[in-house]
């Protein structure tokens, strides 16, 4: 192969284990960090912990979506983390305009109100997601990879002023109808009403997704066609109507997401790009096609930007989150581009 | 009469190739002779843009064409080519204006009293300054993604170009150094000029300070433009140029021809940010300041579609779709705007504008990917064919190139 010296002698640094060293110094730099924050507040560590790992829950959601497009088409659905932001703005309206849910409604009202929000969310933007696959990327499906990522980029954008064309530039919120209150406290440290709700509602789709993903006969297709397409299709597997079935996963996916989001945080139309890029470099971290990957990566994605932004020794700080996400997702690409639970194979994921 | 004939072929041929060209340069050259005049027409005199705005879409218009070398020739999805426009506006920040006042240097500056503080060098020093150490920048981007994956290239150099902004914004603290003065921006930024020399020959002092301060600046872009088309005309055609197109084309085939892959793509890279560099700073002297606010993720975004409508890998559809959205973007989006309103049509299209150029990337993609100009090897490829005349027509008894089997 005709590589520059550069090139070898990169691929050489990396073989003898340098660039490796250089990567577990990194880590090495975090764990003191962290080390360092926890021996100077444990109380606020694990508080700031606790937020972290609800965020995460939802970044693996969000996550899950971009993975589960990934592993089937290999593309990189840029459009997912704008549909997230609709659902989450039409969910908004929803909650407050059409139920007229707020502090004072029972509850009965709250729990079948939000059961039924997320039931028309989903549905709806299941519904949604596959008109965006059928419009934009079924008809570049046979051609170069750069022609659909430019689309989903193209169409990224289009979903997003669609928000803005709907929403314009406000926030919403949901009322806190969901109180933030203490719902339960351990040894002092407090866990929030609404932060349970984000894991009463995450833990279930979660566990919903698994059992369909491995159960049942269409996640099976699902799982085949990720594997090898033309082989699931000379077996027999309806492909075009398996990818259909995978955007409407994750279109789902996406609209619980926001439902969980729109608890904590307010919503515009522009969320969705960033959060998008946060949930697409946590499916990295994890390992891209890979469904636990996902969730793991987020997870820890949500750690590290809940530690950032409230951990107090050498921090940072909330400026910077978006820097050490992308920072992260170079890094992995650069040092395990398989990511945490993925296989590595011979183009580097 | 075979060289009678093969002198006309040879006329008609240059004038094919460059009186196109040639008509149009005239018609740009002497743009700000008539601008007045065209605003002043009846209909569509609210069309017609200003010199100024003019600057700015040649200045879209030069980048477009960088973007072109990255992903038209090489095929290489740059998400992030705002990180090297930023680099090149904030490279002239720091060596022309009073950003570093710990320093007093002036070089070639003009214009300005000589014991300003800062570092002042002359903006044609700054130019080409900005466009190296983008040059530098993009091949230490380069370095560690361009072994990556078209997908992930793409999320990589979207996530630079999402970095490069952010540290711009809060950079006004790096260790206690104030490298990026924050959100308020570097400004103001020194202007070109041609100092006293120039002034002995009529040309201005420092185009700030002249009266036609617009039509000096849009000279000078468009010089900096016909550099840049130049250079990637020529690029196109050399060695590195074919070793693009090969990488395009079939990875895999290229390297087993002997085209070396990391160091064609970092070339390209790096030739794309180059001029990204340089007409960044063109734009920060231009503006007088460098701001935070320029720079952000949907320029890149901008440039992209301005290649994908004008014609991925063809420099004459870069221009093409660089100048159409540049109007677009600078003056057009806006006039369409308030000329809705006066019919009572209540639409702003300047606030959906990132969402128009969605549509527009879409809509190319799915049904004109090649462009509104194809690329010229595409076209030889799909609509020409490279077959030429056979070398012996044996179809036809009695044609020229019927040989007489006693010959052979």
């Amino acid at each position: 192969m005709a590589d520059s010296r550069l090139t070898r002698s990169l691929d050489g640094l990396r073989k003898s284990g340098v660039t490796a060293l250089f990567g577990y110094a990194l880590l090495a730099m975090v764990a003191v960090w962290l080390i360092g924050n926890f021996a100077k507040d444990p109380k606020e560590f694990i508080q700031v912990g606790l937020i972290g790992l609800t965020n995460g829950l939802i970044f693996g959601l969000v996550a899950l979506g971009y993975t589960l497009v990934y592993g089937i088409l290999q593309l990189i659905n840029f459009a997912h983390g704008d549909v997230f932001a609709l659902s989450g703005l039409v969910a908004s309206t929803m909650i407050v305009s059409w139920l007229g849910l707020d502090k004072d409604a029972s509850v009965v009202a709250i729990l079948g109100g939000m059961l039924l929000t997320l039931v028309v969310i989903m549905a709806v933007f299941a519904f949604v997601n596959v008109t965006i696959e059928f419009v934009a990327y079924r008809r570049l499906r046979a051609a170069p990879r750069l022609a659909a990522l430019i689309t989903a980029v193209g169409m990224s954008f289009i979903v997003q002023n669609v928000s803005l064309a709907m929403y314009d530039v406000n926030y919403r919120s949901v009322p806190s109808f969901i109180p933030r209150s203490e719902a339960f406290a351990v040894a002092g440290i407090s866990y929030s009403w609404n932060k349970l709700a984000v894991v009463v509602i995450t833990l279930p789709v979660l566990a919903l997704l698994t059992w369909f993903v491995t159960s049942t006969k269409q996640g099976k297709a699902m799982r085949a066609v990720a594997q090898d397409t033309e082989a699931s299709a000379m077996m027999g597997i309806d492909v075009n109507r398996t990818i259909s079935v995978t955007f409407a996963i994750a279109g789902a996916l996406a609209g619980s997401a926001a439902i969980v989001y729109l608890l904590q945080f307010n919503m515009r139309y522009d969320t969705g790009f960033e959060l998008g890029l946060i949930a697409f470099t946590a499916a990295v971290l994890g390992g891209i096609g890979n469904l636990s990957g996902a969730v793991l990566g987020a997870l820890v994605i949500g750690f590290i930007q809940a530690f950032n932004e409230g951990l107090t020794w050498y921090t940072p700080g909330s400026d910077w989150t978006r820097s050490i996400v992308f920072g992260i997702l170079i890094a992995i690409l650069v040092f395990r581009p398989e990511g945490l639970l993925g296989e590595r194979t011979p183009e580097g994921a | 009469m075979v060289e009678q004939l093969r002198g006309v072929s040879l006329d008609q041929k240059l004038l094919k190739r460059f009186g196109l060209p040639l008509a149009v340069l005239l018609v740009a050259f002497f743009y700000p002779k008539y601008a007045d005049s065209l605003q002043g027409l009846p209909a569509i005199g609210d069309f017609v843009p200003s010199v100024n705005s003019v600057v700015i879409m040649i200045v879209f218009t030069m980048m477009a064409v960088g973007l072109n070398i990255v992903v038209g020739y090489a095929g290489l999805l740059d998400l992030g080519y705002v990180a090297f426009y930023a680099a090149g506006a904030y490279m002239a920040a720091w060596f022309a204006s009073q950003q570093f006042d710990q320093w007093t240097f002036h070089f070639g500056s003009v214009g300005i009293s000589k014991d300003l503080p800062g570092i002042h060098l002359s903006i044609w020093l700054v130019l080409l300054m900005a466009g190296l150490f983008t040059m530098v920048v993009g091949i230490l981007i380069g370095l560690p993604t361009l072994r990556l994956r078209g997908d992930y290239l793409a999320i990589v150099t979207l996530g630079f170009g999402e970095i490069v902004p952010q540290v711009v914004r809060n950079g006004d603290n790096v260790f206690g150094f104030d490298l990026t003065h924050g959100t308020f921006g570097i400004s103001p930024i020194d202007s070109p000029g041609f100092g006293s020399v120039g002034d002995s020959l009529g040309l201005p002092l420092s185009y700030q300070q002249s009266f036609d301060r617009a039509q000096w600046f849009y000279w000078t872009a468009l010089a900096l433009l016909l550099i840049t088309v130049f250079c990637s005309v020529r690029l196109r055609d050399s060695r590195l140029g074919r070793a693009w197109v090969a990488i395009r084309e079939d990875e895999t085939a290229a390297a087993a021809m002997g085209v070396p892959l990391m160091r064609t793509k970092t070339w390209s890279y790096a030739l794309g940010a180059f001029f990204g560099g340089v007409a960044g700073a063109f734009y920060s002297s231009f503006r007088s300041g460098a701001f935070p606010a320029d720079f952000y993720f949907n320029i890149s975004v901008f440039l992209l579609c301005m290649v994908i409508l004008g014609g991925m890998g063809s420099v004459w559809g870069a221009l093409l779709g660089g100048m159409i959205l540049g109007y677009l973007n600078v003056e057009g989006l806006a006039t369409i705007g308030s000329k809705a309103n006066e019919v009572g049509i209540n639409f702003d299209p300047t606030k959906y504008q990132f969402g128009i150029y969605g549509v527009i990337i879409v809509l190319m993609m799915l049904f004109r990917p090649s462009g509104l100009i194809t690329e010229r090897r595409h076209k030889q490829e799909l609509e020409e064919g490279t077959a030429d005349t056979p070398l012996y027509d044996v179809t036809h008894e009695g044609s020229d190139t019927d040989r007489d089997p006693s010959n052979d």
